[in-house]
């Protein structure tokens, strides 16, 4: 999508997140920048500890702090730079202008409480309503994101729904202050495909009923061609690609995201016999190479690769960019 | 062909205990009358979605879960007939893999000690000839000699699958249970894996019983494939068959709800309402009516037969009332 004449909801400059372990400081975001336009969904891609979860983890920094910390870089969201704000007043912006909705329904949800109660009080304190205002609201969103018989299921307890009818609470209690941007991390990765397709779909269409932006992190492509417009392919705690999704899935720049696209196990109409593959494995984050981090995995590499680290040039036209010496064109 | 194992109204019943002096007052019917059967050198895949009775299958067709009914024909000799001893004589021709590499091998035995150790159960060889064969495993999974003093956490996901399968190699079995190999596995690394059991699957001729919720997983290795709903097979059929022509709504709907990798593909998606049933209670009649969208009166009240509706030497079984009039012969 063209950026012209329209401002960011979300911009992130030159971020850069390190956690202290035993071994050395690791940097699991590692300079990223990035924008969220209004209405727009952005994917967040990439493997197992590629940092795609942290980076959605900081925005809303719910990352521990000690161990981790933001070394540099900055957030800005709706014109206020979110590294800069207090804790205080980062309470205020979660749940109410920014929401986050997380993996594994079972533990982001309390077991002790009630459905409804844990509902209830996510309205309060950011609304300024009653336990019995706060109450219909509920049962009205709960009705939104398709769970049947609401007024009956909002006083169950979550071990009494099943992990779809959990997801659905959790989109529901984060879309209730209506925030502005919703970021979800692997909001469906937990629940089978005929659930998972079910979810997916009600995010899409509440997404489009509360006019919000959404960042979506997730390693299962297939989600992203679906429902993103533009995705951010990450490798090794670096931005490494991002496109339009049209562009990214049918002309991929880079070699990783190539590969990547290439070695989903996908449905064919003949079988094959050997899957393409990408040789070799992630380095270890604590021993990074000097150069381009996937050189060592690369078909395309060479010396220049292996010296000197290729950054992210964004196309001002496209909006697209990759970091590649030899990008495949 | 020949048959390697034939499966015949296996049932596997779990009892609930409760009340207050701890009788059993329901059961679960993880495996509710499964028959199949598999020939020499070919992969049956299961797939379902969680909770459907596919792992619980796997282990039971292994007597790793005590069957509570039926036949296991494995080689001509009905493992359910065995005793202990000779059943475990009779475990060195089939093996498992698990899902899960960092639980399913000992953190405190080095690589040669875990490969080793079904040769020293088996007391198979001289201590020599167990170490060659253990270094003859590692070059046919694809890691280096150097890695035999080594301990697990010093591995990958992928490396710990590939150390994983050496030990399932290490009896030379002919019938090896998959239980989802990959799907811990990073997208890059899963499809070398994949590779991996396909070739020993060409090159060793060993039988597999492939157990993954992912179709696309599933197409890949598979000679024939399985679907299994709430405790039983609703349809099996060539892996080429059920892909080209799915005929249980289920499969169907199954099919439907992958997301497809590729944004200009949106796919006409069979949105399934509703959960899958308790198998503590499943729904009489065929376990699918309270979600298919082709139920008919009948659905509810008897239980489909299989019916045959490819042909005498391809045949293709679906579960189904829908096809009733069109069994073949």
């Amino acid at each position: 999508m063209s950026s012209e004449n329209k401002t960011p909801l979300l911009s992130v400059r030159n971020l850069v997140v390190e956690f202290s372990t035993r071994y050395g400081p690791v940097r699991a975001v590692d300079d990223i920048s990035f924008d969220v336009y209004p209405n727009e969904t952005v994917g967040i891609v990439g493997e197992s500890g590629c940092g795609k979860t942290v980076t959605g983890l900081t925005l809303l920094q719910l990352i521990p702090m000690p161990p981790g910390r933001i070394v540099q870089g900055s957030i800005n969201f709706d014109g206020r730079d979110l590294t800069k704000l207090s804790e205080k007043e980062m309470q205020e912006m979660r749940g109410s202008d920014i929401s986050m909705i997380f993996q594994e329904p079972m533990t982001a949800l309390n077991p002790v409480f009630s459905v409804g109660n844990q509902m209830i009080d996510v309205l309060r304190r950011h609304k300024n309503l009653t336990r019995r205002q706060a109450r219909e609201l509920a049962i009205n969103m709960l009705d939104t994101v398709g769970i049947p018989a609401p007024r009956k299921r909002i006083d169950e307890y979550p071990h009494q729904m099943s992990g779809g009818m959990r997801q659905r609470v959790m989109i529901a209690m984060a879309l209730s202050c209506g925030p502005k941007l919703l970021i979800a991390d692997e909001p469906t990765t937990a629940l089978d495909v005929t659930t998972q397709a079910q979810v997916m779909e009600q995010i899409v269409k509440l997404q489009d009923e509360f006019h919000m932006s959404m960042i979506l992190v997730t390693h299962d492509l297939g989600v992203v061609a679906e429902s993103c417009d533009r995705a951010i392919v990450m490798y090794c705690g670096n931005i490494i690609e991002t496109a339009a999704i049209d562009d990214l899935f049918h002309k991929p720049q880079h070699p990783y995201t190539r590969g990547l696209l290439d070695s989903i196990p996908r449905i064919r109409e003949e079988r094959i016999t050997e899957l393409p593959i990408i040789r070799g494995m992630v380095p270890d984050l604590l021993h990074l190479p000097d150069g381009c981090r996937f050189a060592d995995r690369c078909p395309r590499a060479t010396d220049e690769c292996r010296q000197d680290k290729p950054v992210v040039n964004i196309d001002p036209v496209t909006g697209n960019g990759v970091a590649c010496y030899h990008p495949m064109g | 062909m020949s048959t390697l194992l034939k499966v015949v109204d296996l049932k596997k019943y779990f009892p609930v205990r409760g009340g207050m002096f701890h009788r059993v007052v329901a059961h679960v019917k993880a495996v509710d009358g499964v028959s199949f059967e598999l020939e020499k050198g070919r992969t049956l895949g299961l797939v379902g979605e969680s909770g459907c009775g596919k792992s619980t299958l796997g282990r039971a067709v292994l007597r790793l879960h005590e069957p509570t009914s039926g036949q296991i024909i494995l080689n001509g000799d009905d493992l359910m007939t065995l005793n202990r001893e000779a059943l475990t004589a009779h475990r060195r021709q089939m093996q498992i893999i698990f899902q899960d590499p960092y639980a399913s091998l000992s953190p405190r035995r080095t690589v040669a000690q875990t490969i080793q150790e079904p040769l020293d159960v088996h007391k198979i060889g001289t201590p020599r000839e167990r170490e060659k064969k253990v270094e003859e495993l590692l070059d046919v999974v694809g890691l280096r000699k150097q890695v035999l003093s080594r301990y697990p956490h010093e591995f990958s996901g992928g490396q710990r699958q590939r150390i994983g399968i050496a030990r399932s190699l290490a009896l030379n079995p002919n019938f090896i249970v998959a239980d989802e190999p990959v799907s811990a596995l990073d997208v890059s690394v899963q499809s070398q894996v994949l590779n991996l059991i396909a070739r020993l699957q060409r090159e060793h001729g060993i039988s597999f019983l492939f157990i993954s919720h992912d179709l696309a997983v599933i197409q890949h290795v598979s000679d024939d494939v399985g679907v299994m709903y709430l405790g039983r097979l609703v349809e099996l059929a060539s892996a080429d068959d059920l892909y080209r022509k799915p005929r249980h709504p289920y499969t169907k709907a199954l099919m439907s709800a992958i997301p497809v990798p590729d944004p200009k593909k949106k796919s006409k998606r069979i949105i399934l309402g509703g959960d899958v049933p308790s198998p503590m209670n499943p729904p009489p009649g065929c376990p699918f009516h309270t979600r298919c969208p082709d139920a008919m009166p009948r659905c509810k009240e008897a239980v489909p037969p299989r019916i045959n509706v490819g042909s005498e030497d391809q045949p293709h079984f679906v579960d189904c009332h829908l096809f009733a009039d069109e069994s073949a012969t």
